[in-house]
């Protein structure tokens, strides 16, 4: 079914369409790695995917985990970041924020800046827990998100506030965007979209993702974090095609593999 | 008998009077193979060092020592003959009211009878690395030892680049202790493992076992907390800091017996799990002489409030979470009861303070001389409020959010300020806005004339604040500067940060430590072995252009004992430059830069009491020499090394 409704839309340039932050335009192809880019606004997600999987040849490939934007806010507990994944994510962090105004995030190094794990848990935890007893602007009482889904017409917005969890989520974007697929659900409640009968079904490119920008610009997969962490930090929801989405959650497409 | 008794007394006097700084100076021939005589850092108490173990006695067994026998100590004339000779009481008892362990290790040096009386008086023994001696030796050389601090870990595995094995267990110590030292009281570790196992042989084999202090230590669980608990009777100390260790709940609290009451100090501050309200309230009401307290964040404002009418004479409070929202009337409960506090001199934890619940601490705030706020994101002006109220500050901990407006507010309102600490809220954030600058720094000097101690977390810097900082506050003694950004330059000029670090050695003559951050190149370094005679210990990262700029250290800081290097350009030349250096050192850590196993091998050879240990990381080629840490021993190779630490010999 799901191939069904994508084909209806396939004819429509939905990218001239979608409302996306930045300015109109045509879309800026990514910028050489490690330079300060000068296009204005954020780049579409697609164009950040591409650049984790093209690398330059500085970057080596083999054997190194592409899921470069979340080693930004992995714990750095991580004792063996070998240097390909420090690459990495110094490539990914400095196309993920292509603000002239600021200057690109630097690579995190283990160990650097030298500050004891403990401090880092504790502020860890009080940016997300503390949102209701900050003394600034009280937080806003509903979490309305964009949501955007690759060949559809237009977008719709949820409110985070009302889930308790993935699953509910999950659910009611399902009801909303009826194309969805009857996937079964991951441990953490998100409709497993990477099923292994469904493995065909991504090459071809007509499986959906749910991805996330958060609050630093970051795409990411949606389940991966507390439902609590995820709605203080999601700004918008994109379901993406699975084609798409490979860049996005490589390990997925491993698990199938080691499934099957 | 009067008599002698007086005669014994005017000796005893002077024995003193020769003993205390000027004892290093007038026994000198037999420590003239010891070159340094170092202050000792005011945090430690080293009362023992690898130098005593070197000395030229024989009972030591240090492989490859001066041979003592063919320098047999002559007599001074103190001591010439056996009319003015003490006893052997005697002695032991004017030598034991010696503190200072500098002034041990040289009254240790005089002669044979010295020697033997200084290693009976000794009660406590501070030994910084735990492998440079083996438990057995310490015990041989100071057979009535009662307190005991071990520090293990090189302090780099407090970020992570130390494999998790690598060692440092206890256990190996306490079984000769139990053996040894079956009286023994205290056990403060730093950077150690223990585990459950080697907590519960401690609580059951040492009776008179009184205060345990675990500082970044790992491996054990609460329930090892549960068997100190549990079975120590006399337990006047638990300082359980900034562990990872795993935490099964907090039923250990309820361990202690219920007519148990001899504790002075209790800190579970980093336990993250709950602890019953109700065994603490009644655990601090029966224990009359505590003094430090120290709760985590499970415990409520409410129950903080009740602990403190019922311990009014705490010295040192760490409060737990402090966001809860209060009525009007619980806070002024709470304000009531910080009131009662009027010796408090420390105050920390303090977790998620809102402005609003801070306000409830001023009445215990007139004799506070440390506060900690690391663990709350204040802003300015919430500083700037409670700031007043702590006329006597002489130590601060903040976080950055408090920006350079905070620490204006700090440099107005805290004349007697002697160490401020400022900590990154968020350190991986680009953006932080209002985060602390070159400004925020000058202003806390230009109003804390006092300043010594600087630990300074920041974004941005430029050389003419720190120069402007040194020239007023003259009197560093520790000056720790992180420019987040590695190789980062002075942000106005474009500059290296070479003449910002300059200014700090040629000013401040006292500057026993230094962290150098930023854009540097060797000139930094020359400038550092070229002024900073009294530093002891240096911690580089990201610095450097050549081999030069470690040999200009190691060459020129004569009082160095401690140097820690990573992702630096430094390789062999530069590690073969400290050679004469290492013995007189504590250890040596060198990480990413240049170093080869080869290198490594010409300096075991050397060099062969010292430890040359090499960390490879994996898929590193063969030659490299990751992660080296070197440092002398009287201990030999380690035998508990695991496969990823290559104790390289000569071979």
């Amino acid at each position: 079914m799901a191939t069904a409704e994508a084909d209806m839309y396939v004819t429509i340039n939905f990218e001239e369409t979608e409302l996306r932050l930045g300015l109109p335009g045509p879309t800026v192809p990514p910028p050489p790695l490690g330079s300060r880019t000068g296009a204005a606004g954020k780049r579409g997600f697609s164009e950040t995917v591409d650049l984790k999987l093209n690398l330059s040849p500085s970057a080596k490939m083999d054997g190194c985990d592409p899921h470069g934007a979340a080693i930004k806010t992995a714990n750095n507990d991580e004792k063996m970041m070998n240097k390909d994944e420090l690459i990495l994510s110094a490539a990914a962090a400095a196309c993920s924020n292509n603000d002239p105004a600021k200057p690109p995030a630097k690579a995190q190094v283990v160990g650097w800046p030298p500050i004891r794990s403990f401090r880092k848990n504790v502020m860890a935890v009080q940016k997300s827990t503390a949102a209701a007893t900050t003394t600034a602007t009280p937080p806003p009482p509903a979490a309305f998100v964009k949501v955007s889904m690759d060949g559809a017409p237009y977008l719709r917005k949820v409110d985070l506030k009302l889930y308790n969890s993935y699953s509910d989520l999950s659910e009611s974007l399902g009801k909303m965007f009826s194309s969805f697929t009857i996937g079964n659900c991951g441990p953490n409640g998100m409709k497993d979209f990477m099923s292994e009968s469904k493995l065909v079904d991504i090459l071809n490119g007509s499986e959906y993702v749910p991805s996330y920008e958060d609050k630093d610009g970051d795409w990411m997969l949606v389940g991966d974090v507390p439902w609590e962490m995820f709605v203080e930090s999601c700004k918008r929801l994109r379901i993406m095609k699975g084609s798409e989405a490979i860049g996005l959650a490589p390990r997925a497409v491993e698990k199938c593999k080691s499934r099957s | 008998h009067l008599f002698i008794h007086s005669i014994s007394i005017f000796q005893a006097v002077l024995i003193i009077l020769h003993l205390s700084p000027f004892g290093s100076l007038l026994f000198s021939p037999f420590s003239s193979h010891l070159s340094s005589s170092s202050p000792i850092p005011h945090r430690e108490r080293e009362s023992f060092d690898s130098e005593s173990l070197l000395s030229p006695f024989p009972q030591i067994s240090s492989s490859g020592g001066i041979s003592a026998m063919d320098r047999s100590p002559k007599r001074r004339s103190i001591s010439p003959d056996d009319a003015t000779r003490f006893p052997d009481e005697v002695l032991e008892r004017v030598l034991a009211l010696l503190d200072s362990p500098k002034d041990r290790s040289a009254v240790s040096l005089v002669c044979r009878d010295w020697y033997s009386a200084e290693s009976w008086s000794r009660r406590h023994v501070f030994i910084g690395n735990c492998y440079s001696v083996s438990p057995e030796i310490v015990a041989r050389r100071f057979p009535r030892i009662r307190s005991v601090t071990l520090k293990g870990k090189p302090r780099f595995s407090d970020f992570n680049l130390v494999p998790d094995n690598w060692g440092a267990d206890v256990h190996s110590w306490l079984l000769v202790f139990a053996s040894e030292y079956p009286f023994l009281e205290e056990l403060r570790l730093k950077r150690m493992r223990v585990t459950d196992e080697s907590l519960e042989f401690l609580a059951l084999n040492f009776p008179n076992f009184r205060a345990l202090s675990l500082l970044s230590c790992d491996g054990f669980s609460t329930g090892g907390l549960a068997s100190v608990a549990t079975h120590c009777k006399n337990l006047t100390e638990l300082d359980i800091q900034e562990n990872g260790i795993d935490d099964f709940g907090g039923e250990w609290l309820s361990c202690f017996p219920d007519n148990f009451n001899t504790l002075e100090v209790l800190n579970f501050s980093h336990l993250n799990t709950d602890v019953n309200p109700d065994v603490l309230e009644r655990l601090v009401s029966r224990c009359r002489s505590l003094k430090v307290l120290k709760v985590n964040r499970s415990i409520s404002l409410d129950c903080l409030q009740r602990l403190l009418v019922s311990a009014p004479q705490l010295t040192e409070l760490g409060a737990g979470s402090f966001s809860q929202e209060l009525t009007p009337r619980q806070h002024a409960d709470l304000e009531h009861a910080f009131g009662l506090c009027k010796n408090l001199s420390v105050l920390t934890g303090l977790w998620e303070a809102t402005a609003m619940n801070l306000s409830a601490v001023y009445p215990a705030c007139s004799r506070l001389s440390f506060l900690n706020l690391s663990y709350t994101a204040l802003q300015s002006q919430e500083l700037a409020s409670l700031l007043p109220h702590c006329p006597c500050l002489r130590r601060l901990w903040v976080l950055d959010s408090v920006g350079d407006k905070g620490l204006e507010a700090v440099g107005a309102n805290c004349p007697s300020l002697e160490e401020i600490r400022v900590f990154p809220a968020d350190p991986f954030d680009e953006d932080m806005i209002n985060a602390v600058t070159e400004s925020g720094i000058v202003a806390v000097s230009q109003g804390c004339p006092k300043l010594h101690y600087i630990l300074y977390f920041c974004r941005q810097m430029t050389n003419a604040a720190v120069a402007t900082v040194v020239r007023n506050c003259p009197d560093f003694t520790h000056f720790r500067l992180c420019i987040m950004n590695p190789g980062q330059p002075d942000h106005t000029t474009n500059q290296p940060m070479d003449e910002a670090f300059g200014s700090v050695v040629k000013t401040c003559k006292k500057l026993q430590r230094l962290s150098v951050s930023g854009l540097l190149t060797d000139l930094t370094f020359k400038y550092i072995g070229k002024y900073a005679k009294n530093m002891e210990t240096l911690s580089v990262a990201f610095a450097g252009s050549s081999d030069l700029g470690m040999q200009y250290v190691m060459e020129g800081c004569s009082k160095l004992r401690k140097l820690e290097i990573r992702d630096c350009p430094f390789g062999n030349a530069a590690l073969l430059s400290g050679l004469e250096k290492y013995e007189s050192m504590r250890s040596l850590w060198m990480s990413a830069c240049n170093v080869t196993m080869n290198g490594c091998r010409v300096l075991a050879r050397e060099m062969p009491r010292l430890n040359v240990e090499v960390m490879k990381e994996e898929g590193s080629d063969d030659c490299k020499a990751d992660k080296v840490y070197v440092y002398r021993t009287v201990a030999g190779p380690r035998r508990d090394a695991p496969p990823s630490v290559l104790t390289v010999s000569s071979l």
